[in-house]
């Protein structure tokens, strides 16, 4: 690619994060309008991507980037085949589609540039993730899906629900994103990759490292809770309880795929072996059944699409890892139809949502009449995931069918295992498509008429999609289906499959999955009765689990901080008093480093007189009758040793400790009075002993420790340098004070920002005991 | 410990002090001395005045607030770190020129960062006083 593409990619890149600072002043101007704007970023980045179609369908890869960090060898680099290329047209497609229809859907919402900011943001981070190469921007980008998530779930923040379901989505997907980041780290050891396009080069390495078991088992749990595999599932039907652009967007058509994606780049290298082959099938298919029959128990049209989204995440787990070429293909086919039928139905969802005041299925009926449009687009959409032809959910039913097939009890298994989903799917489709825009006419909170331009136009095109790219199948299957299935599969496939149906056993599949699908659509109250009274029997879910968990880890946490911070200052000395001692003595001791018994230097008669008022004062401390009258006597020590200072030829070392012993006295003077302590000391003679062991035995240490430093053979290298540099390089004879602000001006830096920091704490402790309260923290809920 | 006679000097005192403070800062280069001593002294100076004559005349003396001198001698001697980079060599680098007033006199901005390590630890170390020294009436 040349050199002056790079940097509109690059641009691509970092655009939504520009729209996403220039969403608040345009929302400010333009009103909900502005969403025709900041649709040009997503439509521009569409734009751009599809101008690579070409060179990937011609089995090429493009990658660019740029050298972050020289000395880390750290990039900013990214990574364009078939598998990345058709996430960002999807992420980028129905992104358009869905800004715009946010502009109609929050029409008239305080805060809707936020809220434009953050779907920006995500489609940004999103973007990052999906063409990401190095594994550094891969978890970056990952994370931030699930930041942005978090921020948008929990957008309407004062509701007690939105916040939890944030928090939650946070913590599942965040813990998740912890695991992706050690299994990179494991991958990188094990191969010596760090970038996925060296990765993927790199053949059998991983698969037959010693540490592919661990590897894998951490790359799962980050795909697995990015994707909402059965048992952690729980947080995606919670995070309904985010704007339904929210849901369309990133918890049904893209972040929730990221764990796929991630599964289906990974195929190549991890992919092919026993375990692969066993887990990500049982987990996906456990994960299509309970989601199923968890959707047949939803009234509310949003959730009953979440928990199907949970159950064709399953569906992509379980195709990925059944390992024929076909059932890849089969993946890639449902993955896209999946994207545009389920952003379509959930636009629907908060149209209905939008125009009646409610979503619950049992409250609505026959109002198809009174907004046709969302009714076309929401049959047409239906349908698609039905998988009826000529649409493309047809397309990749058929290919799911003949991907699995007989051939084994496993495959049989799988096959009966889809079968069942498909079909719980159909009817669960069918019955949020019909059933509130067909039969007897009900009263809704509003009444219903169809919705403004920016309201249908995303749902409408979405499933027009579904159609078009089924009936010019050949075109889709060139650009899209066969490059992503050649990426996933590490070799060359071409799909081929289209919509005129020919006689097989994948027909006849298709044809039970309608049949049983019929069937549970007419007999869908009578099978949420029954999920109902089985789910109530059962009582326990992992989103109760989830809280429990929650609790736990706070009263574990409670219980430790209880022991480790009791509140009591004169513990924590003592513990820190004798850790110092620890510190010093037991390794000096265990190396056996004690410093030899010192040569007896003679002392001038001046020097003996300075020790001897030192210990006076050592002497009036200990036996003073106040406080007061015991800090006073501290100080004399302190000038004793400041003049010994000045003795030995460190006249800065003495003035800073005149300076210091100054303050130290007026300071703990002033605290004493402030305290309002006793004057006199009233341990009882345990403590006192106690006391008096720890200190004497941190004073040993460090008397031992500057006894043994000074035996050790001097290296002057240092010395010398600052000697013979200090006033050639940096223009000052004294030593001291040009490493304390030149040579060393960095370390000074910190150390005054500490000085400051420490200084507006003690101002602040200070405050609180002069009786102001503080602000009170905020409870927890 | 508000006598007479410490109420009376110790405005002169204290003034004195900033003075030898002041003197103790810019020798430091060469002599002993520098911006955390200079600072030291000028904190005790403060200190020793709040003690003799309460602590409003030192806030109005002061003029601004400790804290607000401490940060900003934080943003000197960062900012004085910052100057380098207009030179292309690295943060913190001392740049060096020499002005000629009757004499020639160094100047750079090693002494703008210490000038900064002087404010910082007179403004957090006389706030820490100040707000000791208040009596217990709110």
């Amino acid at each position: 690619m040349a050199a002056d593409g790079q940097w509109l990619t690059f641009l691509a890149l970092i655009l939504p994060f520009l729209g996403a600072a220039a969403a608040p002043p345009l929302v400010r101007a333009f009103g909900h309008n502005a969403a025709w704007i900041l649709a040009l970023v997503p439509a521009f980045l569409f734009y751009h991507f599809a101008g690579f179609l070409g060179i990937i369908a011609g089995g090429q890869a493009v990658s660019g980037g740029y050298r972050w960090i020289e000395s880390l060898s750290v990039d900013f680099s990214w990574y364009l085949d078939g598998l990345s290329l058709t996430f960002a047209l999807l992420i980028s497609g129905i992104g358009t589609l869905i800004v715009l229809y946010s502009g109609g859907y929050l029409k008239d919402h305080p805060h809707l540039g936020r809220f434009f900011s953050f779907i920006l943001m995500f489609m940004g981070a999103m973007q990052g993730l999906v063409v990401a190469d190095s594994f550094l921007m891969l978890f970056v980008f990952w994370e931030l899906t699930s930041i942005a998530s978090f921020l948008l779930i929990g957008f309407d923040h004062r509701r007690e629900a939105a916040r939890r379901a944030a928090l939650q989505a946070l913590i599942v997907t965040g813990a998740g994103g912890l695991a992706l980041l050690a299994g990179l780290l494991v991958i990188t050891l094990a191969t010596g990759a760090n970038s996925l396009s060296a990765l993927l080069q790199s053949g059998d390495a991983l698969r037959q490292a010693p540490l592919y078991l661990t590897a894998l088992l951490l790359v799962l749990g980050g795909a697995f809770t990015k994707s909402a595999q059965f048992p952690l599932h729980f947080w995606l039907p919670n995070a309904m309880e985010a704007p339904t652009p929210v849901s369309a967007y990133l918890h049904s058509a893209t972040m929730v795929k990221a764990g796929v994606y991630l599964l289906m780049r990974l195929n190549p290298v991890m992919g092919d072996t026993v375990l692969w082959e066993t887990i990500l099938p049982i987990f996906g298919g456990t994960t299509l059944i309970v989601g199923t029959l968890l959707a047949l128990r939803q009234t509310d049209l949003k959730l009953m699409l979440a928990y199907t989204t949970v159950a064709s995440l399953g569906l992509l787990v379980m195709l990925t890892g059944f390992g024929s070429e076909i059932a890849i293909e089969a993946a890639v086919l449902y993955l896209v139809a999946h994207s545009m039928f389920k952003g379509a139905l959930f636009m629907v969802a908060g149209s209905v949502d939008h125009e009646t005041g409610t979503r619950d299925i049992t409250k609505l009926g026959g109002i198809g009449r009174a907004m046709p449009i969302t009714f076309a687009a929401a049959v047409l959409a239906a349908l698609s995931m039905g998988g009826l032809p000529p649409f493309f959910g047809f397309l990749a039913k058929e290919e799911i069918y003949a991907g699995l097939g007989f051939g084994s009890n496993w495959s049989t298994l799988v096959t009966l295992v889809a079968l069942l989903g498909n079909a719980l799917m159909f009817a669960i489709g069918f019955a949020v498509a019909l059933k509130p825009f067909t039969g007897r006419f009900i009263a809704t909170p509003k009444t219903a008429h169809e919705g403004p331009v920016l309201l249908w136009l995303g749902p409408v095109v979405l499933a027009l999609c579904g159609l078009l790219t089924a009936i010019f199948s050949e075109i889709s299957h060139r650009f899209i289906s066969t490059p992503m299935a050649s990426a996933v599969a590490g070799e060359s496939v071409s799909v081929s499959i289209s919509v005129i149906p020919h006689v097989g056993l994948p027909l006849l599949l298709s044809l039970a999955t309608i049949g049983l699908g019929i069937i549970l659509y007419l007999a869908i109250d009578r099978g949420r009765a029954a999920m109902a009274s089985l789910l109530a029997a059962i009582g326990w879910g992992p989103d109760r689990g989830f809280d429990q968990f929650v609790r736990g880890a706070v009263r574990i946490s409670a219980a430790i901080t209880a022991i480790v911070q009791n509140g009591r200052l004169d513990i924590y000395m003592t513990v820190t008093f004798i850790f110092l001692a620890a510190a010093l003595l037991v390794p000096m001791i265990g190396f056996g480093e004690l410093p030899e018994m010192p040569a007896f230097v003679a002392m001038h008669f001046y020097e003996a007189t300075i020790l001897v008022i030192a210990i006076i004062g050592l002497a009036a401390v200990v036996y003073a009758r106040d406080r007061l009258t015991a800090i006073v006597s501290l100080g004399i020590q302190g000038f004793a040793v400041a003049l010994l200072f000045m003795l030995l030829g460190a006249p800065d070392l003495s003035f800073t400790q005149f300076m210091v012993e100054t303050l130290s006295v007026v300071i703990l003077a002033l605290v004493m009075t402030r305290l309002r302590l006793s004057p006199a000391d009233h341990r009882p003679l345990g403590q006192k002993t106690l006391d008096f062991s720890v200190a004497s035995l941190c004073g040993a240490a460090l008397g031992l420790l500057l006894l043994r430093i000074t035996q050790v053979p001097f290296d002057p290298v240092l010395s010398e340098f600052f000697a013979a540099n200090s006033r050639v390089i940096a223009h000052g004879r004294n030593i001291v004070n040009v490493i304390i602000v030149d040579f060393r001006g960095l370390d000074t830096l910190g150390e005054i920002a500490v000085v400051m920091i420490a200084g507006l704490a003690i101002l602040a402790l200070v405050r609180i005991r002069a009786g102001r309260p503080a602000d009170k923290p905020v409870k927890e809920a | 410990m508000r006598t007479l006679i410490f109420r009376t000097t110790a405005p002169y005192l204290a003034s004195l002090m900033v003075l030898f403070s002041i003197f103790v800062l810019l020798r430091g280069h060469n002599e002993p001395g520098g911006g955390f001593i200079g600072g030291l002294i000028a904190a005790s100076a403060f200190a020793i005045y709040g003690i003799a004559c309460g602590v409003s005349p030192v806030r109005r003396a002061l003029y601004f607030h400790p804290t607000a001198i401490s940060g900003f001698g934080l943003l000197v001697s960062a900012c004085s770190g910052l100057l380098s980079l207009f030179e292309g060599v690295p943060f913190l680098t001392g740049i060096w020129t020499e002005i000629n007033v009757g004499v020639p006199v160094d100047i750079s901005t090693v002494i703008a960062f210490d000038i900064g390590v002087y404010l910082v630890v007179v403004g957090s170390i006389t706030s820490i006083a100040l707000a000791l020294e208040e009596r217990e009436h709110a």
